[in-house]
């Protein structure tokens, strides 16, 4: 671990209001972008690029989570030249299975941690639990924030949680899960933001996956808006990764253009940008495939994930 | 002031995907016209990605309507003879304003609701009547079931714009399959309100898709659409139908032309349109030898 603790401070939770109807009608607008031609090839190859394809399930077995990372490897091998995803995500206990099917590919493995999905532990057991996914290989964890403590008001306790987390995870690259579906308002989604930002997110995450409503666009451009002024302010980039509930291709276009019309290209690149997503791949597959030899294809020729 | 002539309001008929009734994506129409050329309508001109829909509508509704008991589609192809007979006047009328006779219309509504009933009828019947218990030299019971395909793109026939596509939708549905349908270009409307005769018929959303259009715009997605299983068409010109043929054979599509004037015959009906959208399974059971094992049963 490199660099000292970060300490709260309560100024980062000073912004101006976000305003709803506004931040709706811009992302109305970011849907309205043609895309066609050689410039949706490349958006698709992106979007496949920047995909952790995800497995989160109690019934999750080592065999399904080989089957998941032979997928990551080999998304459709018709196809050639194809890009990979860029991670597996999984459980702590499924880590060192992923890792080993992965070994010597470039596909990180990002594990969940600190009670995922509902947070609801002492830090004790979440340190615990980030350090055994570490452990085992994890390249990413991705933790909740402790949404109940946040809506208390207890915002130094989030920060803090956050900044030991950071500090448990060592190298390894820290994802942290607002759960914005639990919090309310984007005001509330604007200040989790700044928070896990000051407290030393690498990227920051909109949902598990397991609530409704998962990432929407709104929330999204809150988070990236949080994101671009802290890179104004410090230099500092964060990365950013809607979950949940993207799962066709041309709503993760949507978000590309979103993320390009708000950071630039410089964050149109999978080091920056993810989709969490476990159907997400095979549409956009279905839909290189179309492209590629011109009639509408059927999932029974794409594998089951 | 001078007295204005009244301007007439014609409906644009919308498409039916999904149990909707959607306008179609790119926003085109066209000019429906009656036998002296007059316009009467609009109907949609339906584009590659209205298909597109309508063919995932009608994958995803698949599963639900062929795990339904053969007895219950019977009696949802009944409920929908039952619901036509009750808009016979609304048809008789869309019908006659295409060019028919008030009697040739009567006869062909009549007809419509007879050939729903003939299906009703087979939807549980036709499974016991094409399976088969097969002879095999081994100790397994073997057992020859036909099994529907899955989802069905058809193109409706020029002259019989209701008994035509009933003609095409009870067979297909009554097996268990569900369908996309592409309304005959020039005389589209009888089908299409036939859409609102399905809607309030029980029949789940997805099942049909009605679409209406330009046969030369769409015939080649509908048949070189993957998740299409069997495409059924009617007297198609020999390129198109070729057209058909080998798009199918991509992906092992299987493709069908009936015989339009056939259907407006008693031979227009028949439980062999039913097994035209069937796929033959064939299952081996082992026997267990009772006497031998000590009646383990």
């Amino acid at each position: 671990m490199t660099g000292k603790k970060p300490v709260f401070n309560p100024q980062i939770l000073n912004h101006p209001p976000v305003e709803q109807t506004g931040v709706e009608e811009r992302t109305v607008r970011f849907t309205k972008r043609s895309i066609k031609g050689p410039s949706k090839m490349q958006g698709l190859h992106m979007v496949l690029s920047m995909i952790d394809l995800t497995t989160l399930e109690g019934k999750d077995t080592p065999g399904k989570v080989s089957q998941l990372c032979t997928k990551a490897l080999h998304l459709h091998d018709q196809i050639p030249g194809l890009p990979t995803v860029a991670a597996i995500c999984v459980y702590p206990s499924m880590v060192s299975i992923a890792k080993k099917a992965l070994k010597g590919s470039r596909i990180n493995v990002a594990s969940v941690a600190t009670a995922f999905p509902s947070g609801q532990s002492s830090l004790r057991i979440k340190l615990a639990d980030t350090r055994l996914a570490v452990e085992a290989g994890a390249d990413e964890v991705d933790m909740v924030i402790s949404r109940g403590k946040f809506l208390a008001g207890e915002y130094a306790y989030v920060f803090d949680e956050i900044a030991s987390v950071k500090e448990a995870c060592g190298t390894a690259r820290l994802k942290v899960i607002l759960e914005t579906g639990e919090l309310g308002t984007l005001d509330q989604v604007r200040k989790a933001s700044s928070i896990a930002i000051a407290a030393g997110a690498d990227f920051i995450k909109t949902s598990t996956g397991k609530i409704q409503p998962a990432a929407t666009l709104p929330v999204t451009l809150v988070m990236l808006e949080t994101i671009r002024e802290h890179y104004h302010k410090t230099g500092k980039k964060v990365g950013m990764k809607p979950a949940g509930g993207i799962s066709k291709s041309k709503l993760a276009l949507h978000y590309l253009v979103m993320v390009k019309e708000t950071l630039g290209d410089a964050w149109l690149d999978k080091h920056w940008f993810r989709f969490g997503a476990s159907s997400l791949a095979n549409d956009v597959l279905m839909q290189v495939a179309k492209e590629t030899m011109g009639n509408y294809q059927s999932p029974a020729y794409f594998s089951i994930d | 002031m001078a007295k204005q002539s009244r301007l007439e309001v014609w409906k644009t008929y919308k498409n039916y995907v999904g149990g909707q009734f959607p306008r179609t994506e790119s926003g085109r129409s066209y000019a429906v016209k009656n036998a002296m050329g007059k316009t009467i309508a609009n109907a949609c001109q339906s584009s590659r990605k209205d298909v597109r829909d309508g063919i995932s509508a009608a994958r995803s509704a698949w599963s639900g309507w062929n795990n339904r008991s053969g007895f219950n589609r019977g009696q949802i192809l009944y409920r929908i003879a039952e619901m036509l007979e009750g808009r016979k006047k609304q048809l008789s009328d869309l019908l006659v304003s295409q060019g028919y006779t008030a009697a040739a219309a009567n006869r062909e509504i009549n007809r419509s609701v007879d050939r729903l009933i003939y299906y009703a009828g087979w939807c549980d019947k036709y499974q016991s009547l094409f399976s088969t218990v097969n002879p095999v030299a081994s100790a397994h019971y073997n057992f020859s079931v036909p099994e529907s395909m899955g989802v069905v793109g058809m193109l409706a026939p020029a002259n019989a714009s209701l008994l035509g596509v009933v003609s095409l939708i009870a067979p297909c549905i009554a097996g268990g399959n569900t369908c996309l349908i592409l309304a005959d270009q020039e005389k589209p409307l009888a089908a299409i309100s036939f859409a609102e005769v399905l809607h309030s018929a029980d029949v789940p959303g997805g099942v049909v898709n009605i679409l209406t259009g330009y046969q030369q715009e769409l015939i080649d997605w509908i048949s070189s659409h993957v998740d299409v299983n069997a495409v059924v068409c009617f007297d198609q010109e020999k390129a198109d139908w070729q057209k058909i043929q080998e798009n199918g054979a991509g992906h092992i599509k299987r493709t069908f032309q009936w015989n339009a004037k056939q259907m407006d015959t008693a031979d227009g009906q028949s439980p062999y349109f039913i097994m035209d959208l069937q796929e033959v399974k064939t299952t081996w059971h082992p026997i267990q030898t009772i006497v031998s094992k000590g009646g383990a049963y």
